[in-house]
C-alpha cells in the first residue's frame, strides 16, 4: 500500500470513529427519550404519584420518592463535597503548600480519583456496621460526598490552576493576606469552578454503585436523615430487569427523568462558565 | 485627633481581625489538605481491618484460585469472578482503544472549526451520562443484539446476558474518558512539531503516526491504563448485563460474574453469614490495590516513554 493509500485510508477510519462515538450517543441518548418519553407521555402522573406498597411487584404508584432520595442525597452530599474540594484545591496553590506537599497529596487524590465507587459504598457500609446504625439517607450523602470530592477536587485545582497569576500578585502588592488573596483567586477561577461543581452534582445524581448499600433501598418516601432512602439510578438499576413490564415501563420513565437532569445540568454549566467569565480579568463583560 | 486615633484602633482591631481569619483559614486549608490522604488512609485501614477475619481462616492462594463460590457451605473461590473480570476488561479495551485513539486523532488533527466543537461537546455528554443508563439501554438494544445476531451468526448460543455484552457496553463508556484524556495530550504537542514533519515530506498521517502519536505517546498510554482501571471497577453495568453466573465462563458469550458484581449479588442477602461480609470486604480491598497498582504503573511507565520519547 503506497503512503497517500494509507492516508486515506486512516483518515476515513479515524473520521469513521468519530462518527461511531457520536452515533452512540445519540443512540443511547434517543434511546431513552423514547422509550422513557412514550412512558412519560402516556402516564405523566407517573413521576409525581408516591409509591404504592406492593411497588417493586406490580407497579403500582410512582417515583417520586426517588426523585426525592436523589435530591436529598445528593444536594447536601454535593454541598459538603464543594466545602472539601474547594478547600483541598486551594491548599494545593503554592502559596500554602510546598511543591513536594502538593505532589504527595496529589498523588493520594489520584488514587482516589481511580477508585471504583463501590469500593466508596463498601467503605461506607462497614462504617455503618461498626456504630451499629442502619442504611439510610445520611449515609447516602455520606458516600456520594466521598465519591464527589475527587472528582471536584481536580475542577477546581485546574481551575485555581488556570486563574491568571497576576490576581494573586495584585492583591499581595495590595497587601492582602494569603486568605484574601486565595479568595480573588476563586473568583478569578469561578467559571471552571462552578462548570466542576455542576459536573460533580451530576456525577453524583447519576451514581448507583455507592448509594446501593448505603442508603438503604426504599419504597417509601424518605422520611427523615435516618430513614432509608433510593435514588432515581437504584430505582432504574433495580426495575429494569423485572419481568412485569409495567415495572420496567418506571424504569424507562425514571431514566427519562435522569437524563433530562444530567443533560440540563451539562448545559447549565455551559451557560453558566459563559457567564461567570466576566469574574475573570480581561473577561467577557455582559 | 480624636478621630485619627480612632481609625488608628478601628485599622487596628481590623488588621487583628484580618490576621484572626488568615490564621483560622489556614489551619482549616491544611486540615482540608490532610484530609484527601486521611481519607485514602481510612479507607484502607478500614477494608484491610474487616478482611483480616478470611485471610486468616482460608488460605490466600486456595481463595484466588478455587472456582467454587459457595459462601452458605464456607467455599470462596473468587477465580470465576476473576476471569469474569479479566475477559470483560480484556475485551472492552480491545473494542475501545482503537476506536478511542482515531477519534482522538480526528479531534485534534482533522476536525476543524464548529465541527471540532460539536464532536468534542458530544463526547463530553457521553462522559456524563449515568452508567445505569447505558445498562438499561444496553438491556433495551444490545442483549437482543447479541443474543439474536451476533451470538447465533458466530455459531455460538447466548440469551443476551454475558461477557460480551457487558464488554460492548464498557467500551462505550470507556471510550469518551479516553478520548478527552488523548486529545488534551494531543493537543499539548507544539505546532512547530507539525510543521517540521511536514516541512521534509511526511504526509499528514506520517506526522500523525510517526512522531505525534510518539510525543503525545505517555499522555495517551496514561490515558489507556486509567481507563483500564475504570472497566475493572464498573459495578452497574455489569450488575445489569452479565446474568450473574458463578461458574468460570467458558466462552465469551457466557453469563459470567466480576469481582464488582459479586460485591453487588452477595451483599445483601448474605449478610448474616459471617465470613461472607468479611470476604466481600476483602474483594473491594483487592479491586483498591489493583487500581493502585494501575495508577503507579501509569506513573512509571509516562516517565519512562516520556524519558524515551523526548522531542
Amino acid at each position: 500500500m503506497d503512503r497517500y493509500a494509507e492516508q486515506r485510508l486512516f483518515g476515513l477510519l479515524a473520521r469513521g470513529s468519530a462518527a461511531l462515538v457520536v452515533g452512540v450517543l445519540l443512540l443511547v441518548v434517543g434511546v431513552t427519550l423514547y422509550r422513557g418519553g412514550m412512558v412519560f407521555l402516556t402516564d405523566p402522573a407517573v413521576v409525581i404519584t408516591p409509591p404504592g406498597s406492593r411497588y417493586m411487584l406490580d407497579g403500582g404508584g410512582g417515583f417520586l420518592h426517588a426523585i426525592l432520595g436523589s435530591v436529598f442525597i445528593v444536594v447536601p452530599a454535593t454541598v459538603i463535597a464543594t466545602t472539601l474540594s474547594l478547600s483541598t484545591a486551594i491548599y494545593l496553590q503554592s502559596d500554602y503548600s510546598s511543591e513536594r506537599t502538593s505532589d504527595v497529596i496529589n498523588m493520594f487524590l489520584n488514587v482516589l480519583w481511580g477508585t471504583p465507587p463501590i469500593v466508596y459504598g463498601v467503605f461506607v457500609l462497614t462504617i455503618i456496621i461498626a456504630v451499629g446504625a442502619q442504611t439510610s439517607l445520611i449515609f447516602g450523602t455520606i458516600a456520594i460526598a466521598i465519591f464527589q470530592y475527587p472528582i471536584m477536587t481536580r475542577y477546581a485545582d485546574e481551575a485555581l490552576r488556570a486563574a491568571p497569576d497576576a490576581v494573586k500578585q495584585a492583591s499581595y502588592g495590595l497587601g492582602a493576606t494569603r486568605f484574601e488573596s486565595a479568595r480573588m483567586t476563586v473568583r478569578a477561577a469561578l467559571p471552571g469552578v462552578i462548570a466542576g461543581i455542576i459536573m460533580g452534582f451530576a456525577r453524583g445524581i447519576g451514581d448507583a454503585a455507592t448509594v446501593l448499600f448505603t442508603a438503604g433501598r426504599s419504597t417509601q418516601m424518605p422520611g427523615g436523615p435516618f430513614d432509608p432512602a433510593t435514588t432515581l439510578p437504584i430505582l432504574i438499576f433495580e426495575q429494569a430487569a423485572s419481568f412485569n413490564a409495567e415495572v420496567r415501563s418506571h424504569a424507562y420513565a425514571a431514566s427519562f427523568v435522569l437524563i433530562v437532569a444530567v443533560l440540563s445540568l451539562i448545559i447549565v454549566s455551559k451557560l453558566l462558565a459563559g457567564r461567570f467569565a466576566r469574574f475573570a480579568p480581561g473577561g467577557r463583560h455582559s | 485627633m480624636s478621630t485619627g486615633t480612632q481609625t488608628e484602633r478601628g485599622d487596628g482591631t481590623r488588621l487583628e481581625r484580618r490576621l484572626l481569619l488568615e490564621r483560622l483559614s489556614s489551619y482549616w486549608l491544611l486540615g482540608a489538605g490532610l484530609f484527601a490522604v486521611a481519607l485514602f488512609s481510612l479507607i484502607v485501614l478500614t477494608l484491610v481491618q474487616q478482611s483480616i477475619p478470611i485471610v486468616s481462616e482460608h488460605s490466600l492462594v486456595q481463595m484466588l484460585t478455587s472456582s467454587n463460590w459457595d459462601p452458605a457451605q464456607e467455599e470462596f473461590g473468587f477465580l470465576p469472578a476473576i476471569v469474569g473480570t479479566l475477559y470483560v476488561t480484556a475485551l472492552s479495551m480491545a473494542l475501545g482503544t482503537p476506536i478511542a485513539i482515531l477519534a482522538a486523532i480526528y479531534i485534534a488533527e482533522y476536525a476543524e472549526g464548529r465541527l471540532k466543537i460539536v464532536v468534542s461537546s458530544f463526547i463530553d455528554v457521553l462522559a456524563a451520562i449515568p452508567s445505569v443508563i447505558f445498562g438499561l439501554v444496553g438491556l433495551i438494544v444490545v442483549v437482543p443484539f447479541v443474543g439474536d445476531y451476533l451470538a447465533p451468526a458466530v455459531g455460538a448460543h447466548s440469551i443476551g446476558l454475558g461477557i460480551v455484552t457487558v464488554s460492548l457496553v464498557m467500551a462505550i463508556i470507556v471510550t469518551p474518558f479516553m478520548i478527552s484524556l488523548s486529545v488534551e495530550s494531543l493537543e499539548a504537542l507544539p505546532d512547530e512539531l507539525r510543521e517540521s514533519s511536514l516541512g521534509v515530506g511526511a504526509t499528514k498521517w506520517e506526522t500523525t503516526r510517526s512522531v505525534l502519536l510518539r510525543a503525545a505517546g505517555p499522555g495517551i498510554f496514561s490515558a489507556i491504563l486509567l481507563g483500564f482501571g475504570r472497566v475493572f471497577g464498573a459495578t452497574i453495568v455489569p450488575a445489569m448485563l452479565i446474568g450473574g453466573q458463578t461458574t468460570i465462563p467458558e466462552s465469551p458469550f457466557d453469563a459470567a460474574e466480576t469481582l464488582p458484581t459479586l460485591i453487588v449479588n452477595d451483599f445483601g442477602e448474605l449478610m448474616s453469614i459471617p465470613l461472607t461480609q468479611s470476604a466481600l470486604i476483602f474483594v473491594g480491598l483487592m479491586l483498591l490495590v489493583i487500581v493502585w497498582l494501575f495508577n503507579f504503573g501509569a506513573m512509571l511507565i509516562r516517565r519512562r516513554l516520556q524519558r524515551r520519547w523526548q522531542y
